[in-house]
């Protein structure tokens, strides 16, 4: 038994939510339906720490969908670099499903919250398979699968507020365009190489080195994920989308949606196309890095002057994107390794503020701007200092999650020597310091109307339990370290 | 039978106790005070048995936590930092007790969130002294910054608001943007965060980049105070008068300058720098902010103030020392962390004790008022001669080496600027007990002093006569530090 449960475990970990997902919409009432989203999750998060075990031993699993031999079939591969976005993914969904149990109701109406934790199911599911499969077309699938749940779920926050559905209208229209380019890319790839699979796609374009199709097939793959991974100016969508989406969904997404894509913009670069040396060094010169820097002081910027906070979060993440993909570009074995920490890091920190965010907003009933924020930190301690603490490891203040993933980012631009990228992350990252503490300093400092506020455990335990983690990531990082490096190592093993 | 590792722990743990305790004995008051000096007294009885261990050239290394593959939080007991553990320490029994009374007898609110902040900084500033790489330092140079916020920002109205602002915006901007990326200079340099007695860069940079990464270094270190990142320390004076005192004139800008001296001399290294010269423009930069500070100071009526820009000064007295980069000057330097704290400590108390008892903020309002209270007049003449340099105040001792040392390198001006400042340092000090004593009484005011404001306020002015006379312990930890160079 477990022996099949081993062996199967790729498809296991996405066939787990998408199966409930069918089963929970069916069940009427409120809590249940949670208990068993919550189930699957949990499922889904154990099987990927057995996943994760079995990579420690081999290393690499390849998995082929129905013994369907690849490259005919449709294959699953984990290796050490995928397990990384199905740990985040998996482990986010948990503390999220958890974390919405008492804020899903509050903003949804009863009948329709069973199909919304089905969506929910279903966006995770997506995301899941994203990053397993191995097989260029499937992944086109489940990143429609994805986008579409998530869609709808944004749409959900139009019981609250009406602003929701053009959120997620646009969100819709960019997502599936970006879609669209990235199938189109896959095309014009499968015309010239006649397969999908993508190891056997990489075997094959060695062999056509400037063929026109290819670039412009790289071209479309390209443009189309960095969509979905909101890489500047292709982020146009997230803010919106995040900043009207339920409580619960905005906490998802910003921690899980754009870091599967992120995952797969590293694959198609480093490992798909590895063979293309002199198109991918020229994309990372002169599209990613200069997008990145600009992403990374446009959305600072810009969320230095946002008074929604949910929507400053956003910008912030447009920013923190901006990291990762420089990290990419920079293209060395110890930058890759930085992006691949910084993924995992911004993923706890993110959720961390969004929960934090959320709740007040909760608490207070009311849509989180800066000026309600006022003298909450005093009518709420515990959430307040969960706040300030996610809030410092973003800013990468040391003891935090954060204070790591900008050590390594830091220390390889500098020993690829380009100190101006390094002396350019840093002001930018001091910059974030000034949002931050703009919300910091209103909640601590102004008076607020005298409300007595009981904060609520079934809130605030994913709350501490994800700043934990953010401070136990601080001082103990060699796991996400080490994993980071052999991932990197993987890609940049690929290169050669 | 106590290892020196478990006295590392003790030192630095004790006020971390303290900080984690105090919120929840705060239901009875009495327990809550005494919780400082207590933490206290624990805390510099394993600062003094770390320094005997550090006389006794123990090499002593303790590993605490192991973040990643070459990077980790570790301590380390320096002769320097043996030193500095032990005038934070010991000074924060007394700072303890006096915040007591000055809380009490200003009726200050959120008390224990105060006190519970105050023992964080001093665990801060004691992690930094023990440190055992550049990373450990940075980790708690920055856990200072933040643990003092709230203290400096107590009162949480506009201008505590303004003043945390700028507080945060230089110390937090400052160590972000430069000294993090020189520290990660250092460490992809060199291969490792590891610091030693001789420098660790001789050799491994190229020299033309010296002069760069020190520039890093210095503005990086905001802390230490030099012109232009000097405006925090000034803005910090809003917090109430037990954390200018053992704060922001002993434990955090006395990290600033500790930082300095470790940078100088053990990742530099004094040969490597007075080898290339890469710190010659800091020995200009030192003396210009030194006298400039020195004459703002003067035109400061309010007392705080003055004292603010006095330790200005007084801080790059000891940069000075650290960049003239030779042995007598960096022995002087060290010694003025010492001489200095007691002396400046002794004057933050008296500010603070007219504060509590008079309400008197301005120096122009203290003419006559000498006899009303005579011993804290009598504790800050004490302590500005200390400050000035006359023997036998311990301050005489620190300005004596550091002349020796601008001589030894050759440094002449230098000499001038000492002489200079001494002087200006008279007039700005002086001006005090001489308006309280000889000055004609304008008004009738009530001083009432409470006991526990008072009595540290002497025992920190006698330190200052008291270690004149011992400081031969300490100026023998001096010249170990520089012997091994």
């Amino acid at each position: 038994m477990t022996d099949i449960l081993i062996k199967n475990l790729p498809i296991i970990v996405v066939l787990c939510p998408l199966i409930t997902s069918l089963f929970v919409v069916l069940i009427p009432n409120i809590f249940f339906s949670w208990v068993l989203t919550t189930l699957s999750t949990f499922l889904t998060f154990l099987f990927s720490i057995l996943l994760y075990q079995e990579i420690q031993i081999h290393s690499y699993i390849s998995y082929a969908l129905g013994k369907w031999m690849p490259p005919i079939g449709i294959e699953y591969i984990i290796d050490k670099v995928a397990i990384i976005p199905v740990i985040i993914i998996s482990g986010i969904s948990l503390i999220a499903t958890i974390f919405a149990y008492k804020i899903m109701p509050e903003e949804i109406e009863k009948k329709s919250i069973s199909k919304v934790y089905s969506l929910w199911l279903l966006a995770i599911a997506g995301l899941l398979g994203l990053v397993t499969t191995g097989d260029a077309f499937n992944l086109f699938v489940f990143l429609e699968i994805s986008s579409l749940a998530s869609v709808a779920l944004v749409a959900m926050g139009a019981q609250k507020d009406k602003q929701a559905l053009v959120a997620a209208y646009n969100y819709l229209i960019i997502g599936a365009v970006g879609a669209t380019l990235y199938v189109i890319g896959v095309g014009l790839l499968y015309g010239i190489t006649g397969t999908l699979n993508m190891e056997d796609l990489t075997n094959r374009i060695s062999d056509l080195n400037n063929n026109k199709a290819l670039i412009a097939g790289f071209g479309f793959m390209i443009i189309g994920i960095m969509v979905k991974a909101a890489v500047f100016p292709l982020h146009i969508w997230l803010p919106r989308a995040y900043a009207y989406a339920p409580s619960a969904v905005s906490v998802l997404l910003a921690a899980t949606a754009t870091k599967a894509s992120l995952y797969i913009l590293a694959r198609i670069l480093f490992s798909v196309f590895e063979n293309s040396e002199d198109l991918i060094n020229n994309t990372l010169l002169y599209v990613i890095l200069p997008l990145s820097i600009i992403a990374m002081f446009a959305g600072t910027i810009m969320a230095i002057y946002e008074k929604d906070i949910k929507r400053l979060l956003a910008h912030s993440s447009v920013a923190q994107i901006g990291y990762i993909t420089l990290a990419f570009a920079i293209g060395t074995k110890a930058s890759i390794a930085a992006g691949f920490i910084h993924m995992f890091n911004h993923a706890i920190i993110k959720g961390g503020l969004f929960i934090a965010i959320t709740s007040l907003g909760f608490y207070i009933q009311k849509r989180i701007t800066i000026n309600n924020l006022s003298g909450l930190g005093r009518t709420m301690p515990i959430t307040f200092f969960c706040f300030v603490l996610c809030s410092l490891s973003l800013a990468g203040l040391p003891l935090t999650a954060g204070f790591i993933s900008k050590l390594y980012l830091i220390k390889a631009t500098i020993s690829s020597d380009s100190i101006w990228i390094a002396i350019l992350i840093l002001i930018s990252s001091a910059l974030s310091v000034v949002y931050l503490w703009k919300m910091i300093e209103v909640m601590w400092m102004r008076e607020g109307r005298k409300i007595v506020i009981k904060e609520n455990p079934t809130i605030y335990l994913s709350l501490i339990f994800i700043t934990f983690l953010n401070i136990y990531f601080g001082l103990d990082a060699s796991l996400v370290v080490d994993g980071s490096f052999e991932a990197a190592e993987k890609l940049i093993e690929d290169l050669k | 039978m106590m290892t020196i590792e478990n006295f590392i722990l003790i030192t630095i743990l004790s006020p971390l106790i303290v900080c984690v305790l105090t919120p929840f004995i705060s239901k009875s008051t009495i327990l809550r005070d005494c919780l400082g000096p207590i933490g206290g007294v624990v805390s510099s009885w394993g600062a003094y048995n770390i320094m005997s261990s550090a006389l006794n050239n123990q090499n002593i290394t303790l590993e605490i936590v192991k973040i990643a593959e070459g990077i980790s939080i570790g301590f380390e007991i320096t002769p320097l930092g043996a030193i500095f553990g032990l005038v934070a320490s010991f000074l924060w029994i007394l700072a303890a007790i006096y915040s007591v009374g000055y809380m009490k007898g200003n009726e200050e609110k959120n008390q224990t969130r105060f006190y519970a902040f105050y023992a964080m900084a001093v665990h801060a500033a004691l992690c930094i002294a023990y440190a055992g790489d550049l990373l450990t330092l940075f980790i708690f140079y920055e856990v200072l910054t933040f643990s003092t916020y709230p203290l400096v920002t107590h009162k949480q109205d506009e201008m505590a608001q303004k003043a945390g602002r700028l507080y945060m915006s230089i110390l937090v901007g400052s160590s972000v943007i430069l000294l993090l990326p020189a520290i990660i200079w250092v460490w992809v340099a060199t291969g490792s965060l590891e610091m030693s007695q001789n420098g660790v860069l001789d050799g491994k940079l190229d020299v033309a980049y010296a002069p760069l990464l020190l520039a890093m270094f210095v503005f990086g270190i905001g802390k230490a105070a030099l012109m232009p990142i000097h405006k925090w320390l000034p803005a910090a004076m809003v917090a109430p008068t037990p954390v200018s005192a053992l704060l922001h004139a002993v434990a955090v800008v006395k990290a600033g300058v500790f930082t300095m001296l470790i940078v100088l001399t053990n990742v530099f290294g004094i040969d490597f720098l007075a080898k290339t010269g890469a710190s010659e423009w800091l020995i200009w930069l030192a003396s210009f902010t030194l006298l400039a500070t020195s004459i703002i100071a003067i035109y400061k009526d309010d007392l705080k103030a003055r004292l603010a820009y006095s330790t200005i000064s007084q801080l790059s007295y000891i940069t000075l020392g650290g960049a003239l980069a030779t042995s007598m000057a960096t022995q002087g330097a060290t010694l003025h962390i010492i001489t200095h704290a007691a002396g400046k400590i002794t004057l933050f108390f008296v500010a603070g004790a007219l504060y509590v008892g008079a309400k008197i903020t301005k120096i122009s309002d203290l003419n006559g008022h000498g006899l009303c209270a005579p011993l804290i007049f009598l504790a800050f003449f004490i302590g500005s001669l200390s400050i000035i340099g006359v023997p036998p105040m311990a301050g005489s001792w620190s300005k004596f080496f550091l002349m020796l040392g601008a001589a030894d390198s050759g440094n002449e001006v230098v000499i001038g600027v000492f002489c200079i400042s001494t002087i200006l340092n008279a007039f700005y000090l002086m001006e005090i007990p001489a308006r309280a004593f000889f000055f004609k009484k304008e008004r009738d005011i009530k001083v009432k002093i409470p006991k526990l404001v008072l009595i540290p306020t002497l025992i920190t002015s006698f330190l200052t006569i008291l270690l004149f006379f011992f400081i031969e312990p300490f100026q023998n930890l001096t010249s170990m530090m520089v012997s091994k160079v």
